[in-house]
């Protein structure tokens, strides 16, 4: 006789009331019951939810699970193949091709170099808030223009173009606009950086994207790869320092420990990354039938892996659910696993090190100006969790 | 008497830099393509444990520390580098 398989009926759309920072209920629950429960995606297809760590880990590493888009079975229509460039939603030996001339651009070391300007950016967003004074959304005037302006750099988008580029990429994530409004959005950021991309190719500047150019890649390619570049490299780091912020805030004994301690950044940074793991979830879909821990996930279907569940795991993490900065936090599922895992993560890690601590250090006072539970949160649905804006203030010198 | 060493696939390696983020001093990524440099194949026992962490975080299966058996004949690979390891360590 089998066991009864636990299910999740549906995607969650909520989180626990007073708790923005934990994963749904129904998916805490979910894994309480065993790593890997049937699931039912929203398109209607039968699947599997997987939010145990170590199954999350070791379907991220088995190549008998696919991440190309066209093979995803969660709807009833046909889903086309990823375009050009755009090599997350694709396997070998497609997805090296592009991410290979890419990995050398992404070091520790290179980006690490960037820590000076990171750094320079950062102090022109805190200057520009100390300029205004409180209060102030962190959202507009830290979180989002400092990703913003350093994947420009990379990039290599001329300064004269970063306001309207900005806004464009800002409509197309996470922005609630009507479908004509984001379609427009979308369309408009495909035709600038079709245009960079031959302007680059015309004339090299010092920057990602040109020294790209010096590679076998057509130029569709390398616009799919800065789409992606944008789309990874913006709205996660975006998200997280808002979030961040917020957990950091909510958790007054933490931000005590970080503020009196700047070796704990970059564990604290670790930890933040664990414990709000913005890019929830990803898809995987069996390329043959794989026995997972007593289930059989037939060939052809798709499964969710919930990172953030994943990250929440107390068999894996002690006291998973209380953010502590001190932590070690080393393994969290944050940046994936396996092949995929994230590209731009030492440039995310430079980014967060650097703004987290000059925000913490430039404002002692800092506090959010409107009650906690006002904090307007990102529909669950979104594919990057956050705040859609965080009002702060502080007390002015 | 033989010590652990370490081994790495630069064709497994996808670059992501956690080697030489955990245990800088004994791995680095080449300035051109970004895979994994080993610095030193034997790590000194201060090292050690930075090493082992390194194999584990490793999001490829792309590092590999060969203990020494018990009876000190050679040195067969401790754990199996699949990428699918705990680090563990909470």
């Amino acid at each position: 006789m089998s066991e009864s398989v636990h299910t999740v009926t549906t995607l969650p759309t909520e989180r626990p009331s007073g708790c923005p920072f934990d994963p749904p209920a129904q998916l805490l629950d979910a894994r309480r019951h065993g790593p890997i429960s049937r699931f039912t995606h929203p398109g209607g297809k039968p699947g599997w939810m997987i939010t145990g760590y170590d199954m999350v880990r070791s379907v991220l590493a088995d190549p008998r699970f696919s991440s190309r888009k066209d093979l995803m079975n969660v709807v009833d229509f046909e889903i086309p193949p990823a375009p050009p460039g755009e090599f997350l939603l694709m396997d070998e030996p497609e997805h090296s091709r592009y991410r290979k001339p890419l990995v050398g651009k992404f070091t520790v070391r290179r980006m690490r170099m960037l820590t000076e300007r990171i750094e320079q950016i950062t102090a022109d967003c805190l200057d520009a808030m100390e300029k205004a004074g409180p209060p102030t959304d962190l959202v507009t005037a830290f979180a989002k223009p400092i990703p913003t302006i350093v994947i420009c750099e990379i990039l290599g988008v001329p300064y004269a173009d970063r306001a309207s580029f900005q806004e464009q990429i800002d409509t197309f994530m996470g922005g609630e606009v009507s479908d004509e409004e984001l379609i427009a959005a979308y369309t408009a950021t495909q035709e600038y950086l079709a245009q960079l991309v031959a302007a680059k190719r015309a004339h090299p500047t010092d920057d990602v994207l040109s020294e790209l150019t010096d590679s076998d890649l057509t130029d569709e390619e390398l616009k799919g790869i800065s789409l992606i570049l944008l789309a990874a490299g913006f709205d996660t780091t975006a998200n997280m320092l808002s979030l961040g912020t917020f957990a950091l805030l909510q958790n007054p004994d933490q931000l005590a420990a970080l503020r009196a301690d700047p070796a704990l950044t970059d564990g604290a940074v670790e930890e933040l990354l664990r414990y709000l793991s913005v890019a929830k979830t990803f898809h995987r879909t069996a390329l043959e039938d794989v026995e997972l821990g007593g289930r059989t996930v037939k060939a052809g279907t798709t499964v969710v892996l919930s990172y953030h569940t994943a990250n929440r795991d107390p068999d894996r993490f002690t006291d998973p659910h209380t953010l502590d900065v001190r932590r070690q936090a080393a393994g969290h599922l944050a940046f994936s696993h396996g092949i995929h895992q994230c590209l731009g993560q030492q440039l995310a890690r430079v980014e967060m090190r650097v703004a987290f601590r000059a925000l913490i250090d430039r404002f002692p006072t800092l506090r959010l100006a409107v009650p906690a539970e006002e904090v307007v949160l990102r529909p669950e649905t979104a594919d990057i969790f956050g705040v859609k804006s965080l009002p702060v203030t502080w007390d002015k010198k | 008497m033989s010590a652990p060493y370490l081994s790495v696939d630069r064709e497994r390696c996808i670059g992501a830099g956690m080697c030489a983020m955990t245990a800088p001093g004994m791995f680095d990524q080449d300035p051109d393509d970004g895979l994994v440099l080993l610095l030193h194949a034997q790590p000194p026992t201060a090292l050690r444990a930075a090493a082992q962490m390194a194999v584990g975080v490793c999001p490829s299966g792309a590092i590999t520390l060969h203990e020494p058996e018990p009876g000190g004949l050679g040195a067969e690979p401790q754990r199996r580098a699949t990428g699918d390891e705990d680090p563990g360590g909470v």
